[in-house]
């Protein structure tokens, strides 16, 4: 895992490979849950945002999972791929948190007459971004990478106390987010017509997530051995 | 399909709104987080190809060998 050229060749087998998977997987569950899965009885139609709202904030959360144990592998370990891993990380992180704002906030105009309240669920994701861009914006901030990484897996590690808040904000406080829907112990509260588009959907992100990371790092991996024998032997089949 | 027609489906009895930009939104990042580490990994590949010509070139012409920067 820690060698480069094994790396970058397993990794573009696997983009080759996940990319029309995702784009499969993501089309199917959003026709699925456009057009085809019936209304919420409560909500109406607006329901539907969740199987973009419910999937980009559980990959964001993964996310910040896969972050913190890159930052935790660079601090002990002192493994340069799991700085390159945990750069990868953030900025897809970022992007798929924002989302869940966005769409959450799209969502709660019709269903609580607010674009945004300062509710738990609500504020502790805003967090997960600001600790997001914050480990995209450390890693430019310095020009020493090794103390780049290091600075960045002590943040994300301190980051990690805010997801069992995000998880347990619906439980711990009165919020006007509702609670999880699917529940891994236990019946799940929602109809398996509207639950299969979102475990395809969720499923997708998922897939998403990693390509979009193996493609940053990869593209951070040629950069960083640009002199390289191995790279430079590889010039002319780039993928 | 539940919807009944294509407009029927683009209303949403009055949450269309709502949903397709919530959709659209999601799908430009969503292209976005693809197409940028794409084209950084082909930026990045020019420029280790033309460094490499560089080089053989100034193998050729010996005290030329100067390098670029991202």
């Amino acid at each position: 895992m820690g060698s480069p050229p094994w790396f970058y060749r397993v990794s573009g087998a696997l983009v080759r490979w996940l990319l029309p998977v995702t784009a499969i997987v993501l089309i199917l569950g959003a026709l699925w849950g456009l057009l085809v899965a019936p209304p919420d009885f409560r909500q109406g139609n607006s329901y539907r945002i969740i199987y973009i709202h419910v999937p980009a904030a559980v990959v964001a959360l993964a996310g910040y999972y896969v972050m913190a144990v890159a930052g935790a592998v660079s601090l002990i370990w002192r493994i340069k791929m799991a700085d390159v891993a945990m750069r990868a990380v953030a900025p897809v992180g970022a992007t798929l948190t924002a989302v869940a704002l966005f769409t959450g906030a799209i969502w709660g105009k019709p269903t609580w007459g607010t674009w945004w309240v300062w509710d738990a669920r609500i504020t502790s994701m805003l967090i997960l971004l600001f600790l997001y861009l914050g480990v995209v914006a450390l890693f430019e901030a310095y020009e020493n990478k090794a103390a780049a990484a290091r600075a960045c897996a002590v943040l994300s590690l301190v980051g990690m106390v805010n997801i069992p808040i995000i998880y347990k904000s619906v439980d711990w406080w009165y919020s006007l987010h509702q609670g999880a829907s699917i529940r891994f112990t236990g019946a799940s509260a929602i109809d398996a017509s509207m639950l299969y588009p979102l475990l395809i959907m969720i499923s997708g992100f998922y897939c998403l997530f990693t390509v979009a990371v193996l493609m940053n790092m990869r593209s951070e991996l040629i950069w960083t051995h640009r002199q390289s024998g191995w790279l430079r032997d590889l010039s002319g089949e780039r993928v | 399909m539940y919807f009944e027609s294509f407009s029927a489906a683009i209303v949403m009895e009055g949450h269309g709104v709502f949903v397709w930009s919530a959709y659209g939104l999601t799908a430009v990042a969503l292209i976005m987080l693809l197409w940028l580490p794409s084209r950084r990994f082909q930026q990045h590949w020019r420029w280790i190809e033309a460094d490499k010509q560089r080089l053989v070139a100034s193998a050729a012409k010996p005290g030329d060998a100067t390098g670029g920067d991202r």
